[in-house]
């Protein structure tokens, strides 16, 4: 199968036994409408930081409102025209900025951008494919997945601006286009959006579970599977599940929209005048939604989980601690992730009993959550961690983790969220559990595989200062925001000093917007070190960080098949770090057992009488040469 | 026609959109080169600081050394975030956390209130332990030359320690808080002791007493015109004496029912003194009962604050005048209750009359006739 995959985009051809044909390729075809998963991977990755900067961007003009709400700056004007007269941004615009921004960073960026990028990459590289199973598939996944975000965008060139209802663009207000500015043109350009990014996301998540099932190489069974593979594949299915709800919904919000239809809508007057919609309900929507939304929180955090558990086990020269913990909290986290997602609508009205069902579930989540936590934090007791920047961003993801992850306790109870949903204290939290640690992952992705990406390696120290800077940056702006939302000041408000009560706010959020400038600016240091390691980073070597798993016995020149003999043959586990006995502090998963007799274990061959037979016999050989002496 | 809170926000659109702006504070931002130039200087602050370490480094390897240990050097910075971290989380609790919400002015908020802090003190002591190892693990086990990572791939004690361990705390909080969410939502005991409406549009909060009778008319949007902006159904008798108030007068320690709805989009009903808070949904009318226990003045000297007010917020995004949907809630005694109450207009005012074809409008009542019982 791997092989048709290859000769399906006709670009190189490799067979099993190894050799190669190199077919010429035109520029279009071999970075544009590629379909080799490598460079599809990169085209994601691209688009995915494009797309970030942007959003940085919007939460910047937002934040600098937030910051000082009294003042006006000509030069908004200058830059923003009719969306800021006066030199103010103008409250309709300020929620099409927080609309747009929770947008991008939700969709385009942690699902599209760390998804598309580290599944296209990985999936193949690591379970020993050639190509994903559909090759053709998956560059319509990225192009559908680049449209998506060329509509997005173009919404802020409509009349009224971009949709402006928040990123769960909740009915009557995204229904009815003439509620708000933002829900005319704009809102239309956001739903099409959506459909095609759904459409790229299904396309992907149907290649990567196929791949992951069917083109793995001779040894790989789902044991053996790195947990970046494991957790890429159930956010794929995630996906799978959880996306065509969401269009439906989008579907019928679009009938409600444009064809007097009332599935959201009911008993409504707009401006004065009563409005034709009887019998809809707009909590219907949100419970369409929210059967996406929550599960997408999951497809935002897995992969970063999955990321960080690998390069936090390389760099420690440690085996993952729970391997099969790891593997099963993933597989709950999915299952759970279905049916929890209610807790986002304790206040909405619903049934009180539901309310009490999905509190039970919320909460049961944190149980796979902390077996999590506990065991990165065994990985790396007694290890010996080398602090590459890939490994500080896990650090960083872990610790983004548990401090988010912990006021989440707090929101899934129905009780407490009485008092803090939609504050404050909503968005502290999941900045931190789904924003900055799904980022850091991602991050620590990207500098863990750029010499596999691009063949160079990127500037450590550049990478330090990044981290350093984003990691203290993310913590200044999130946590005070905690204790706004314990004072009740709502998100997503304009002018907050409005209020006299939460005027003591303003130092904090002056506050807050500096530390995101900071941390903004210290994206170009990683901006520069990305595109200049390109062009003038050191060579990279074929395993840089000394790693065990299978993308790094590809050539270090990208290759349309990846491997240019025969794909390698897979032995073991890919955590074998610091084994006793070993000579190496790893041991890569293609050798075999029989080249490190000294360093098996009996654990090694729990499935395997014979090797365990063998190991004996070596044992007891070594035994008795050290009697002899 | 709007009460209230949309003149307020008419007023800040307007300095917003309008050009009002000769009295606002001008930032004397001279442009984006400026910005531009003192960016591109701290990028060059930073450039020299690494080519200063660079030539350090090489100093040291021409002298035959290994170079600086990077390894040491962010070792030792993640030692020096955990304390500093952990003094900015101390920090932040006494200061930030004493800017938070006084304690709570109703019955059922001081059980959230006891949950919120048993809550945080589980999760802090999580929280803490948990940082702290990880920092101190990247300090500790910094990497050497001389010494190879500890092979432990898994242990099953410990694994089922930290698994059982989480899950019994998370019980301990799920039954906690399902008994605290069931005895506030209580689905059987639906009624107050007063019973008022709250309806929101945009942008602002229409609250509606019952009369004499006690019941609050039925309503129906079709009704909505420009003097039934509610769309009070006046077939039913029991929306003839209904009141419009400006401001919600609720009587201390006595049940309040509020009936919630909105006319257009969602908003929410946000009480955060109350820990109060249900949404408006167009189409859905819901309900929140609470009882609440401190008056506007023992909160005013509790806070030492003469100008303190509880507040109604919108707390669901519905629009650009959403940050400013605001209404004074004063809680008062039963007897001041009482008087305000006999202040109030009647929803059916003569402009309503007239378009219902009622006969003339009466005579004002006096204050005798307007005293009333408490609701149902």
């Amino acid at each position: 199968m791997s092989t048709l995959a290859v000769h399906d985009h006709g670009v190189a051809h490799h067979d099993d036994h190894g050799h190669e044909h190199h077919h010429n390729q035109s520029f279009l075809s071999k970075y544009v409408f590629s379909m080799d998963h490598k460079m599809i991977a990169k085209q994601f990755l691209i688009t995915g930081i494009t797309m970030a900067v942007i959003a940085m961007i919007l939460s910047i003009l937002f934040r600098i409102q937030l910051a000082y709400p009294d003042k006006t700056f000509p030069l908004l004007t200058t830059l923003l025209g009719r969306f800021a007269p006066n030199g103010r941004i103008s409250a309709d615009f300020y929620l099409s900025l927080v609309t747009i921004h929770g947008t991008i960073m939700v969709f385009f960026v942690l699902t599209a951008g760390l998804s598309g990028t580290f599944a296209n990459l990985l999936i193949p590289l690591q379970v020993g494919a050639r190509d994903m199973a559909s090759p053709f598939m998956n560059m319509l996944s990225y192009w559908f997945f680049f449209l998506a975000s060329v509509v997005m965008l173009s919404s802020f060139l409509v009349q009224k601006g971009p949709a402006s209802g928040g990123w769960t663009i909740y009915p009557p207000l995204s229904a009815l286009p003439k509620a708000m500015p933002g829900s005319g043109e704009g809102m239309t350009l956001w739903l099409i959006s959506m459909v095609m990014f759904v459409a790229s996301s299904l396309m992907g998540g149907i290649n990567y579970v196929s791949t992951v099932l069917n083109m793995r190489t001779k040894g790989m069974d789902l044991w053996k599977m790195p947990l970046t593979i494991w957790a890429l594949f159930l956010t794929a299915i995630l996906g799978i599940l959880a996306f065509p709800v969401l269009v439906a919904g989008v579907v019928l919000l679009i009938f409600d929209r444009s064809f007097g239809t009332s599935f959201y809508l009911s008993d409504i007057v707009l401006n004065g005048v009563q409005q034709p919609y009887e019998g809809g309900s707009p909590i219907l929507f949100q419970h369409l939604f929210w059967f996406l939304g929550h599960p997408e929180v999951y497809i935002v955090i897995m992969p970063a989980m999955g990321i960080s558990s690998e390069v936090m086990s390389v760099n420690s020269r440690k085996p993952i601690f729970g391997y099969h913990a790891m593997v099963y909290s993933l597989i709950g986290i999915t299952v759970l992730s279905f049916i929890v997602w209610g807790h986002h609508m304790f206040v909405t009205g619903m049934n009180p009993f539901l309310g009490g069902v999905f509190m039970i579930t919320t909460l049961i989540i944190a149980v796979p959550s902390a077996v999590k936590t506990f065991n990165w934090l065994a990985t790396l007791w007694r290890g010996n961690i080398r602090f590459t920047p890939a490994m500080l961003f896990a650090i960083g993801m872990v610790s983004f983790f548990i401090s988010g992850g912990l006021t989440g306790i707090f929101l899934g109870n129905a009780a407490l969220d009485i008092n803090l949903h939609d504050t404050y204290f909503v968005v502290a939290h999941f900045h931190l559990v789904m924003g900055s640690a799904a980022i850091f992952g991602m991050l620590a992705g990207v500098y863990h595989w750029f010499p596999k990406m691009f063949g160079k390696m990127m500037d450590e120290k550049l990478g330090y200062l990044h981290f350093w800077l984003t990691f203290i940056g993310a913590y200044l702006v999130f946590f005070p925001m905690h204790f706004m939302g314990l004072d009740g000041v709502p998100r997503r408000y304009y002018a907050f000093t409005e209020f006299v009560s939460m005027q003591r706010w303003l130092t904090v959020n002056t506050f807050i917007t500096w530390a995101a400038i900071m941390a903004a600016c210290a994206q170009v240091a990683f901006l520069y070190n990305f595109i200049s390691s390109i062009f003038i980073g050191k060579k990279a070597t074929q395993n840089p960080w000394e790693s065990n798993t299978l993308e790094w016995t590809t050539p270090v020149e990208h290759l349309h098949g990846n491997w240019p003999g025969e794909i390698p043959t897979v032995y073991r586990w890919p955590y074998d770090y610091s084994k006793p006995g070993a000579e190496e502090d790893y041991i890569p998963q293609t050798v075999p057992f029989s080249q490190t007799m000294s360093s098996n274990l009996p654990h090694d061959f729990e499935d395997n009488p014979k090797g365990l037979e063998e190991l004996n016999k070596f044992n007891s050989t070594l035994k008795a040469n050290e009697q002899v002496k | 026609m709007l009460l209230g809170t949309n003149l307020l926000m008419a007023q800040t659109e307007a300095a917003a959109t309008t050009g009002g702006q000769a009295d606002a504070p001008q930032v004397d931002w001279t442009g984006v080169a400026y910005y531009l130039l003192l960016f591109f200087l701290v990028c060059l602050g930073v450039a020299v600081i690494g080519k200063i370490l660079k030539i350090y480094d090489l100093t040291l390897k021409i002298q035959g050394k290994k170079g600086m240990k990077w390894n040491t050097v962010m070792a030792v910075i993640c030692l020096v975030f955990l304390i500093a971290g952990l003094y900015g989380a101390y920090w932040s609790f006494t200061v930030q956390g004493s800017m938070t919400l006084p304690e709570a002015a109703s019955e059922h908020g001081v059980k959230i209130d006891e949950m919120f802090t048993v809550t945080t003190v589980l999760t802090m002591i999580v929280f803490f332990i948990t940082q702290i190892l990880l920092f101190t693990f990247l300090f500790n086990y910094r990497h050497s030359d001389k010494r190879r990572a500890h092979f432990l791939p898994h242990n099953n004690t410990i694994e089922k320690v930290w698994t059982i361990a989480p899950a019994i705390v998370l019980t301990v909080l799920v039954v906690f808080g399902f008994f605290t969410w069931q005895k506030i939502m209580n689905t059987t005991d639906t009624k107050g002791d007063i019973n008022i409406d709250i309806t929101g549009h945009q942008f602002a909060w229409e609250l509606r007493y019952p009369g004499k009778d006690g019941v609050l008319g039925p309503k129906d949007f079709r009704m909505v015109s420009a003097a039934n902006k509610l769309g009070v159904n006046f077939k039913k008798r029991s929306s003839f004496d209904d009141l419009q108030v400006d401001t919600m007068y609720l009587p201390v320690n006595k049940s309040i029912r509020l009936n919630i709805q909105a006319l257009d989009v969602i908003h929410s009903v946000y009480m955060p003194h109350f820990r109060v808070q249900l949404n408006a949904v167009p189409g859905l009318p819901t309900f929140f009962k609470f009882t609440p226990t401190i008056t506007t003045a023992q909160m005013r000297t509790q806070l030492d604050d003469p100008k303190f007010e509880y507040l109604v917020y919108c707390n669901k995004i519905c629009g650009g005048g959403h940050y400013n949907m605001q209404k004074v809630v004063r809680v008062v005694t039963e007897a001041e209750y009482q008087a305000w109450l006999s202040r109030q207009k009647p929803y059916l005012s003569d402009a309503l009359r007239k378009e219902l074809h009622f006969a003339a409008a009466d005579q004002p009542k006096t204050e005798s006739q307007n005293r009333l019982a408490l609701n149902n």
